[in-house]
C-alpha cells in the first residue's frame, strides 16, 4: 500500500510546495505536445532549437536582472537604457579597434566585454545610489534613468544605427561551441549559474528576501540595506550590459530603439516566473521556465504562417493574467483587501 | 521654542506644486529669453493643444495612481478603442458626425476598462501587472484579430471636428498661426468633472481612502472592489476619448502611435506632487507636471537644442523631480521627529 501512494504522494508534495513552477512546466509540456501534433517536422529540428537558444539570451538575461530587484521589492525599468547605452559605447570602441583590413586585435573580445561589465556597474551604481540613498521609489528611479540613458544614446547617435564595426564580433558571439551550444545561450547559463549561486547559497541572497519581504524588519536586523541595494542594482545592470552586448552581436550593430518592447517583456517574465511584484518571494528557475516558454510560444507560432505574429502578444497577456488568476484562487485566501505594498 | 517654524516648514514641504510651479515658470522664462518666441500667441495656443491628450491621458493616470494602483496600459486601450471605432465606421461608410465616434469609443473604453477593473478589483492583482498583461492583450487584439494598419481616411465628421477652430492665434513676427481645436473644450470639460468628483463627492473620497490604505478604506465602510471597478471603467473612458480626439486632429488613424506614451504620462503626474503609492496628490499638481513635460517635449527646439536631446532632459527631470518630492519626505520625518521631541521635552 505504502509503495502504491508512494509516487502520486511524492508527486504531489512536489507540487503544493512550488505549484507555480509545476504550472510552468505543464504549460511547456502542453505547448511541446501541441507543436509535436501539428508542426512536428518545422519545429522539431536541431537547428530549430539552437535558433531558439541563440535568440532568448538578449531579454533573458535582462529579466534575470528585473527579477533580483522585483525580488528586493523593486523594479528596474532601465535594463533596456543600460544594454542600448553600454553596446553604443562598446560598438563606437569597437570601431576604434577594427583595423583598415576588418580584423580585431585578439585583446578586443575580452577588454569590451570587461568594460561592458564595468559600465554596466556604474550604471547599476547610478540606480541604486537613487534608489537607496535618495529614497526614490525604484519604479520611478529607475522609469527616469532609463529615459536618461536612452536619451544619452540617441544624443551621441542621433538615432542612427553605429554598425561600421568589424564581422569578427558578430561572428565570434554568433558561434556555437562544439558546433552544438550557441555562445549566447553559454552567457546565459553562467550569469544564471552566478545568481541562482548568490541566491540560493549565500547569505547575499537569504538577505536580499529579507529586504523584499520587509525592508524595516532588514534594517533592525543589522543588515545594510543601502550596501545591498547598491549591489542589486549593479548585478541588474551588469546582467542589461551583458544583454547588450548580445542584442550587438545579434544584429551586428547598435541603436538606440533597439528592444524597446523588452522592458515590459521583462517585467512580464519575471512575473510569470513566479516572482512577487512585493518582492521577498520567487526562485531563478520560475524565472528561467518563463523565458524558455515565451520563446517557444514564440517561435512555435512562427510556423503558423497564417497566424499573425501579433497574436502573440494577445496570448501573452492572457498567459500572464490567467496565471495570476490562478495563483489567486490557489494561494491568495485573504478575506481582507490586500495591504502588501503599504505594510512596507 | 518657536512652534510655528515647524507648521508652516512642514506645510511648504508637504507640497510640491509651489516646487513645479517655480520651475515651470523658469523654464518659461529661459525659453523665451534665448528665443523670444514663447510667450508668442501662436506657441501658447500650439503648447495648449499639444496639452490636450496627454492631459486627458493624465487625468485618468492620476486617479489610478491616487487609488493605489499604477496603470500602463492606457495607450494601449485607447489605440485598440479608437481603431476599432474607425474601421467600423469606415466599413459602415458613416458621414455623421462627432457623436457617434465618441459615444463608441467611450462604450469600448468603458468595457476594457472593466477588463481592468475586474482582475484589480475582485481579484485584487497587482494593477501593474494586470495592466501591462492587459495592454498586451488589447496590442494582440489590435495588431493581431483587426489586424490594423494605418488608415489615411477617417470619416468626415472626425475629420471636420478635428480640424475646427475654436479661434486662431497669429504671430505677427513670423506670420505663423496656430488653430486652438474645440477638442480643448472636451479636455476642459473632463478636468472640470474629475476635479468636482475628487473634491465633492464620495467616490472622489473613497479613491483617496483606498490609496491611503484599502485595509482601513474598507473598515471605515467603503465599498473598494466597487470604486476600483468604477474607477478603471472611467479611467478607460477617458483614455479612450483621448484616443479619439488624438486621431481627429491628426486627421489619421495610426495603430501604433499612441503606445509608448505611459512612462512620459506617469513621470508628468507624480512629478506634480501625486505620491507613487496612493493617496497624496492634486489635480492641479498633476496637470503643472504634465505641462512641465509637454513644454519640454515641445519648445526644446527653441532653446535651441535639437531634438535628439529630448530623452535626456525627460530622463533629468523624471530623477531631478521625483528626487525633490522624495527628499520632501525625508524632511516631513524629520520635522515630525523633531515635533514629537518638542512635544517630549515639554
Amino acid at each position: 500500500m505504502m509503495a502504491s501512494r508512494n509516487p502520486l504522494q511524492q508527486f504531489q508534495q512536489m507540487y503544493s510546495k512550488d505549484r507555480h513552477l509545476w504550472r510552468l512546466i505543464f504549460m511547456i509540456v502542453i505547448w511541446m505536445l501541441f507543436m509535436a501534433i501539428t508542426r512536428f517536422n518545422k519545429f522539431y529540428s536541431m537547428i530549430n532549437f539552437q535558433t531558439m537558444a541563440a535568440q532568448f539570451p538578449e531579454f533573458g538575461l535582462m529579466s534575470l536582472g528585473v527579477m533580483l530587484c522585483m525580488i528586493t521589492g523593486g523594479i528596474d525599468l532601465s535594463v533596456v537604457g543600460v544594454a542600448n547605452l553600454t553596446s553604443i559605447l562598446m560598438a563606437f570602441l569597437l570601431i576604434n579597434l577594427t583595423s583598415a583590413t576588418g580584423a580585431l586585435p585578439v585583446y578586443a573580445l575580452p577588454l569590451v566585454f570587461l568594460l561592458a561589465i564595468l559600465l554596466g556597474a556604474a550604471f547599476g551604481l547610478f540606480n541604486g545610489l537613487l534608489v537607496s540613498k535618495f529614497h526614490i521609489p525604484p519604479i520611478l528611479a529607475t522609469m527616469g534613468s532609463g529615459e536618461l540613458f536612452t536619451g544619452i544614446c540617441l544624443a551621441i547617435t542621433n538615432g542612427n544605427a553605429v554598425s561600421k564595426f568589424s564581422r569578427t564580433y558578430a561572428n565570434t558571439i554568433n558561434n556555437r561551441l562544439f558546433d552544438l551550444i550557441p555562445i549566447q545561450l553559454i552567457f546565459f547559463v553562467i550569469m544564471a549559474v552566478v545568481i541562482w549561486f548568490l541566491l540560493s547559497k549565500t547569505v547575499f541572497g537569504t538577505k536580499l528576501y529579507l529586504l523584499g519581504t520587509s525592508d524595516t524588519a532588514a534594517r533592525f536586523s543589522g543588515l545594510n540595506n543601502t550596501r545591498l541595494l547598491l549591489q542589486t542594482y549593479m548585478l541588474s545592470s551588469i546582467c542589461a550590459a551583458l544583454g547588450g552586448m548580445i542584442m550587438l552581436a545579434n544584429y551586428n550593430s547598435a541603436r538606440a530603439d533597439y528592444g524597446t518592447v523588452y522592458t515590459l517583456q521583462c517585467v512580464l517574465i519575471v512575473v510569470l516566473g513566479g516572482v512577487s511584484p512585493v518582492g521577498g518571494k520567487g526562485k531563478i528557475s520560475g524565472v528561467v521556465l518563463a523565458i524558455i516558454l515565451l520563446r517557444l510560444l514564440e517561435t512555435g507560432l512562427n510556423r503558423f504562417p497564417r497566424i499573425s505574429s501579433y497574436y502573440i502578444s494577445l496570448i501573452w497577456g492572457g498567459v500572464l493574467i490567467l496565471v495570476m488568476v490562478l495563483n489567486y484562487f490557489t494561494e491568495n485566501r485573504h478575506p481582507l483587501p490586500r495591504d502588501a505594498r503599504r505594510a512596507k | 521654542m518657536k512652534t510655528t517654524t515647524p507648521i508652516s516648514l512642514k506645510k511648504l514641504a508637504g507640497r510640491n506644486e509651489p516646487y513645479i510651479f517655480l520651475v515651470l515658470f523658469a523654464l518659461c522664462l529661459l525659453i523665451e529669453f534665448r528665443s523670444g518666441q514663447f510667450f508668442s500667441s501662436n506657441n501658447l495656443v500650439d503648447i495648449a493643444s499639444a496639452l490636450i491628450v496627454p492631459g486627458l491621458f493624465a487625468i485618468g493616470a492620476f486617479l489610478v495612481i491616487i487609488s493605489g494602483g499604477i496603470d500602463v496600459s492606457f495607450p494601449a486601450l485607447a489605440s485598440l478603442s479608437v481603431y476599432a471605432t474607425t474601421k467600423y465606421l469606415l466599413d459602415i461608410q458613416y458621414e455623421g458626425g462627432i457623436w457617434l465616434p465618441i459615444v463608441i469609443a467611450l462604450a469600448i473604453g468603458a468595457l476594457l476598462g472593466a477588463f481592468n477593473g475586474l482582475f484589480i478589483g475582485y481579484f485584487r492583482l497587482p494593477a501593474l501587472i494586470v495592466t501591462l498583461g492587459s495592454s498586451s492583450v488589447f496590442k494582440g487584439i489590435m495588431q493581431g484579430a483587426l489586424n490594423s494598419k494605418q488608415l489615411t481616411i477617417i470619416p468626415v465628421g472626425m475629420r471636420t471636428w478635428g480640424t475646427t477652430a475654436l479661434f486662431t492665434a497669429r504671430n505677427p513676427v513670423s506670420g505663423l498661426t496656430s488653430r486652438m481645436p474645440v477638442a480643448f473644450i472636451v479636455f476642459l470639460i473632463v478636468l472640470g468633472f474629475v476635479f468636482f468628483l475628487m473634491r465633492y463627492t464620495m467616490f472622489g473620497r473613497s479613491i483617496y481612502a483606498i490609496g491611503g490604505s484599502e485595509t482601513s478604506a474598507h473598515r471605515a465602510g467603503f465599498n473598494v472592489i466597487r470604486t476600483k471597478v468604477v474607477l478603471y471603467i472611467m479611467v478607460g473612458m477617458i483614455a479612450s476619448l483621448a484616443g479619439v480626439i488624438r486621431v481627429c486632429m491628426m486627421q489619421q488613424a495610426h495603430p501604433t502611435n499612441m503606445l509608448g506614451m505611459e512612462m512620459n504620462i506617469i513621470a508628468g503626474v507624480v512629478l506634480g506632487g501625486t505620491a507613487i503609492t496612493g493617496g497624496r496628490g492634486t489635480l492641479l499638481g498633476c496637470m503643472l507636471g504634465t505641462l512641465l513635460i509637454v513644454i519640454v517635449e515641445n519648445s526644446l527646439i527653441l532653446l535651441g537644442i535639437p531634438t535628439s536631446w529630448k530623452s535626456v532632459f525627460t530622463g533629468a527631470l523624471i530623477i531631478i523631480g521625483t528626487g525633490i518630492s522624495a527628499y520632501q519626505v525625508i524632511l516631513m520625518n524629520r520635522i515630525k521627529k523633531t515635533k514629537h521631541s518638542v512635544k517630549e521635552a515639554a
